[in-house]
């Protein structure tokens, strides 16, 4: 089987693949992250989402092998170096931004490229760049509120939904 | 998902000899291939990527048309058309959600011609000619009803180009759960003439709306499109919408895109 390599939160990876791996499978079981979760496997739910090249992706929809030497970055990739939480994560657990958690890897990096493409986000334009993350247990308030806070801004301020 | 031998090729040339070997189908940015090979609909023996082909990418502008690669994403489109063709860069800019404007492709989504979906709006709405590997197809042969187009086996498109419009606006009813259009128009103001292309409505895929061409032909005011009405006939039915509904959507998001044109 061919290998495909990547560099994958800082480190240069490689792990064979079949033609049909797709980035999901290539990162929970190939490299053993499984941070990425995969929710649906259909497209729709953003709970796999990672950043390649810096751009949201949703991994369970990009095969390994059209993505050799990209650089990917995975909700395990976003602690600090010591390995406290991330300012984004550490939003999360400070707002109640997740229940089960079971979306909360794919909120987080989705929440990343956004806030490195806005950085002061308004609560409108974060519901909108969030509409492919699907959550079942937040009601999203506190996911809005959690990236509001991520990005120094009141998150007191939010009107209730 | 069955196993498929991968290929990327870096030129057209290339992908289309790479096509050629057998049982092969192109990927573009795998938005809507990938589900549909999950589900089995799709089972090539070869997969050819067209993501690695840098003529197939970017939008470039040649005095009164954009000309934009078939491999560009639906992101850098609502980026980079935006100064050119606001019109069009917003139509991208609101397909799907951003993880599949960064991978979904103009190419893709025109040679799949879902019959609820967006570039096909503004490639008919436009009057664009899609350019393929061995010809150049006006849209108004292109599209041939519901997932069905005038490309032939192995045959990819490599750009489309956009005569630029003086105003014009998309206008999209979202369904929500799929993100796809329930009902959309894209209107287009030209020297010539207005067009008008629905999307989402009909079971024959995209189509023109020539009543409400000539009205806002004569006219380009939303108000001279508030008389007409389209036959519910051969409309979608589905649980989101029953034909009539989708029939009164066309009235009202074709004067919603004229309010809209810029
Ligand atoms: C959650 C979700 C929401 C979406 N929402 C919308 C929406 O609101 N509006 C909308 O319009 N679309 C929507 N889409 C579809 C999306 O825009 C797809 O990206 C698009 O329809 C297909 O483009 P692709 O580049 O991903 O093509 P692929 O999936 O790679 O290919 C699609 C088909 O086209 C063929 N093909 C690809 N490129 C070429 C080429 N250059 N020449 C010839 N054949 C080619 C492939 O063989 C395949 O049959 C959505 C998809 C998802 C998953
Ligand atoms: S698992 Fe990828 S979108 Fe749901
Ligand atoms: S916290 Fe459970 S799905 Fe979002």
């Amino acid at each position: 089987m061919p290998k495909v390599t990547m560099k994958v939160n800082g480190r240069a990876v490689s792990a064979e693949t079949e033609g049909r791996t797709l980035l999901s499978g290539y990162l929970r079981e190939g490299l053993g992250l499984t941070g990425t979760h995969v929710g649906c496997d259909t497209s729709q739910c953003g709970a796999c989402v990672v950043l390649v090249d810096g751009q949201a992706v949703k991994s369970c929809t990009a095969f390994a092998a059209d993505l050799e030497g990209a650089e990917v970055t995975t909700i395990e990739g976003m602690a600090n170096p010591d390995g406290s939480l991330g300012v984004i994560q550490q939003a999360f657990q400070d707002y109640h931004g997740l229940q089960c958690g079971f979306c909360t890897p794919g909120m987080v990096m989705s929440t990343a490229a956004l806030l490195a493409e806005n950085p002061r986000p308004s609560e409108e334009e974060v519901r909108h760049y969030l509409e492919g993350n699907i959550c079942r247990c937040t009601g999203y308030q506190n996911i809005v509120r959690a990236v509001m806070a991520a990005s120094g801004q009141d998150a007191g301020a939010l009107a209730a939904e | 998902m069955h196993n498929f031998e991968f290929v990327k090729p870096a030129s057209v040339a290339d992908a289309v000899a790479a096509l050629g070997r057998g049982e092969a189908q192109p990927l573009s940015g795998g938005q809507t291939l990938i589900p549909s090979m999950k589900a089995r609909l799709n089972a090539p023996e070869i997969l050819v990527s067209l993501t690695g082909i840098t003529e197939m990418q970017g939008v470039s502008r040649d005095g009164d048309s954009l000309t934009i690669g078939a491999a560009t994403t639906h992101a850098t489109v609502a980026r980079d058309a935006a100064s050119d063709f606001p019109g069009l860069a917003a139509l991208a800019g609101q397909i799907g959600d951003p993880a599949v404007r960064n991978r979904g492709t103009l190419g893709g989504s025109v040679a799949n011609n879902d019959p609820s979906a967006c570039y096909p709006a503004a490639v008919l709405g436009t009057g664009a000619t899609i350019v393929t590997n061995t010809r150049e197809i006006a849209a108004d042969d292109f599209f041939q009803g519901m997932f069905t187009t005038a490309l032939d086996e192995g045959e990819i498109i490599t750009g489309v180009r956009f005569p630029i419009a003086q105003a014009s606006a998309y206008a999209k009813f979202l369904q929500p759960a799929s993100r796809f259009a329930l009902t959309g128009v894209f209107v287009a103001k030209y020297a010539s003439g207005v067009r008008v292309a629905v999307t989402g409505a009909s079971e024959n895929g995209v189509f023109r709306w020539a009543e409400a061409e000539a009205a806002l032909s004569a006219q380009f005011d939303a108000e001279a499109v508030a008389g007409l009405s389209v036959s519910p006939h051969e409309m979608i039915s589905d649980l989101h919408g029953t034909p009539e509904y989708r029939a009164h959507l066309v009235r009202v998001m074709n004067q919603r895109g004229v309010r809209a044109a810029s």
